[in-house]
């Protein structure tokens, strides 16, 4: 056990550590040309306050230092969200949007830009759409009582999600060809070219939240993965444990969307990866499959915006390097998950 | 007795269709396809927004309607008769919302469509046309050939008088604006960014379709096209408007202007810091490419003024007059021209 434990100190340490470089390696990426020594520069004038402005701390400060923050908190809410629902559902092919939230903050998100709103009511209504959809999931499910419940669930989420697929489609179909149709496309692709200090502040809050709750209930939601009379025999209130999961998940993953658009992947595979390292337990998971998604994120965006003259969706480069990745875990893990 | 009267009811239009069809006109379209059109047109279907604004311009009383019923703000814009057409879905482009059984019972004598040429929509064309029997002809619509485009489509639709009126006029202000613009070496040129999308970095870059109003008039756009680029659309970092520097920014709604001016990441953009962000006008149709159709005619007149107001001394006012006079057939009033002024942020 201890030398279980052990591994996944290592593991997580080295992650955390190589995620440090990653940032670095991210502040010095980019389109506007600025040199590595410039960058410490910038950085170290805002730690003991001389900063004096100028397009090259315009970029580092304003543009990479917000994007490499935002691409950060995505990756780690995603990837948690995910191995919470695998956890929960027992199922290894779930991911944050089984129940719904994305096709919900999408609708939201293609609402705000059909109506012309602004950018950050754009974003509002992708967070109340998510929150919205797996509410009425839920709602819908709990009231079907005569199957297994998390059956139920993924069911309903996933009819939930089609029909609001359906009712995004329709927006597209009455949107303006010209203006509204390309914002739509482009912003259902997913990117964080428009991170700001913004998106930061109102992201922390909900992904911190979010993990807090995740990780003080780990050893409880270990015994989720039990069968559901085994975790009431042990004096699991299920029921309860399982809406406050959600609602976790949920939060993060709204919050998420809400500022990114729709990445997938993350979702799904980090959880994988990260239990190939550390082991099914939820409290050594959780923590690594937050570094791990933050880590795989950065990297996924630090590549997006800097690989092409013209910024290439994260989403498409998730799913390139996640379906071999996905593949290749799925060779090597024989045993259930 | 009444199947009798049907029946020569029947022969009589078959042969009142037979004679008009004639005196018919042999018309080649852009995708090459041949057609042999009655020489008297009435009804006119525009199959896609642009050939909206082209037939609005150049037979009106044609038109059997639109392809999206015109919003309240854009009715005072257009002459009475037309704004109250019905609205009919588009046939066209990304995205068919007509129903071909509505183009039927509209019953035109042709349908209309300006844009891509390209085999997918030759082939969409010739589709629609094999189901209705409704001659369907594509035209080309990039805003340089506008003058011969009205040419052609007038000649189409049997009103060729008026569209050489028009194609004239076409061609003098852009061979006017040209010419003028023409004195101004390419490194004197104003950098120009097209913002759009919500947050702004969704662009046009150089020598795509939507970016062509500003190379009418004469501003460098200072996002140069990805190798190999042949599309419209990009979607670019902040970091990519911060390197092209540019001077101007013109914006395709007033929410995205405003949030550019404030925002941080934004403030070290040339056109931000000296407070040079325009906004399109979109009333009744929109100066800078959407539709891309000659609407974007008033939009070279506003950004020729804009970058090169010395060269352009005359004020935008009377072209604004003139133009929807000439193109819309409602002289707006001088209240309806002051707002537009307003947006697009020029004195007069």
């Amino acid at each position: 056990m201890s030398g279980l434990s052990s591994r996944a100190w290592f593991v997580s340490g080295t992650a955390a550590l190589g995620l440090v470089v990653l940032v670095l390696l991210a502040l010095g990426a980019g389109r506007y040309p600025i040199s590595a020594s410039e960058v410490a520069a910038i950085l170290w004038s805002h730690v003991d306050g001389t900063s004096r402005g100028g397009t090259a701390d315009a970029v580092v400060w304003q543009i990479r230092f917000p994007r490499i923050g935002v691409a950060l908190l995505v990756g780690a809410a995603l990837a948690s969200a995910g191995a919470a629902y695998q956890h929960l559902f027992r199922n290894p092919l779930v991911a944050p949007d089984t129940l719904g939230v994305s096709s919900g903050s999408a609708l939201g998100a293609v609402l705000g830009i059909f109506l012309g709103a602004g950018f950050v009511a754009i974003e509002v209504a992708a967070f109340a759409g998510g929150l919205l959809a797996v509410g009425a999931v839920m709602a819908i499910a709990s009231r079907l009582r005569a199957h297994e419940p998390l059956v139920t669930l993924i069911l309903t989420g996933i009819v939930v999600a089609s029909l609001l697929g359906a009712a995004i489609s329709l927006v597209k179909y009455l949107a303006d060809p010209y203006n509204q149709l390309p914002a739509i496309t482009f912003w259902l692709l997913g990117s964080f070219a428009a991170a700001s200090g913004g998106e930061v502040r109102s992201l922390l809050p909900a992904v911190a939240l979010a993990l807090i709750v995740l990780l003080t209930l780990a050893w409880r939601i270990n015994l989720l993965a039990l069968p559901e009379d085994e975790a009431r025999a042990l004096g699991v209130d299920t029921k309860r444990l399982r809406a406050i999961v959600i609602a976790a998940a949920t939060l993060a993953t709204a919050a998420s969307v809400a500022v990114s658009g729709i990445i997938g992947w993350i979702g799904l595979v980090v959880p994988h990866m990260a239990r190939l390292c550390v082991g099914p337990e939820f409290s050594r998971l959780l923590p690594a499959t937050a570094i791990f998604g933050a880590a795989f994120m950065l990297a996924i965006d630090t590549l997006a915006r800097s690989i092409a003259p013209i910024e290439v969706p994260p989403g498409v480069l998730t799913a390139v390097v996640g379906t071999p990745v996905f593949i290749f875990l799925l060779a090597r893990s024989r045993r259930a998950f | 007795m009444t199947r009798l009267v049907a029946c020569a009811g029947m022969v009589a239009a078959l042969a009142a269709h037979a004679v008009s069809s004639f005196a018919a006109t042999r018309i080649t379209d852009a995708t090459g396809r041949a057609f042999d059109l009655p020489a008297r047109i009435e009804r006119v279907y525009a199959a896609g927004p642009p050939a909206n604004v082209l037939l609005l311009a150049v037979a009106p009383e044609k038109l059997v309607g639109w392809t999206r019923a015109p919003h309240a703000d854009e009715i005072p814009f257009l002459p009475p008769s037309v704004a109250g057409l019905p609205e009919l879905g588009r046939l066209t482009g990304r995205g068919n919302t007509a129903n071909v059984e509505v183009v039927v019972r509209a019953k035109p004598d042709i349908i209309i469509d300006v844009g891509s040429t390209s085999a997918t929509f030759a082939s969409l064309a010739t589709r629609v046309q094999e189901q209705t029997g409704i001659p369907y002809l594509l035209f080309d619509g990039s805003l340089a050939e506008t003058p011969r485009l009205l040419r052609e489509v007038g000649r189409a639709v049997g009103a060729s008088e008026a569209a050489e009126a028009l194609a004239r006029d076409a061609d003098m202000q852009l061979a006017d604006v040209a010419k003028r613009i023409a004195t101004v070496p390419e490194a004197k040129r104003p950098r120009v960014y097209f913002a759009r999308g919500p947050n702004g970095l969704t662009t046009a870059p150089r020598g795509s379709m939507q970016a062509e109003t500003l190379a009418l008039a004469g501003g460098a756009n200072a996002i140069e096209p990805p190798p190999g680029f042949s599309g419209s659309l990009v979607n670019i970092s902040l970091e990519d408007v911060l390197l092209a520097k540019p001077e101007i920014i013109v914006a395709s709604d007033p929410a995205l202007a405003a949030s550019l001016k404030t925002a941080p990441a934004w403030r070290d953009v040339p056109a931000v810091r000296a407070n040079r962000i325009y906004v399109v006008p979109d009333l009744p149709f929109g100066w800078f490419d959407a539709p891309p159709a000659l609407n974007r005619l008033l939009g070279v007149q506003w950004l020729a003024r804009v970058f090169y107001p010395q060269l352009f001394p005359e004020p935008l006012g009377p072209v604004i007059k003139a133009f929807h006079r000439t193109y819309y057939h409602r002289e707006p009033t001088d209240a309806q021209v002051r707002a537009l002024l307003d947006v697009a942020g020029i004195a007069r």
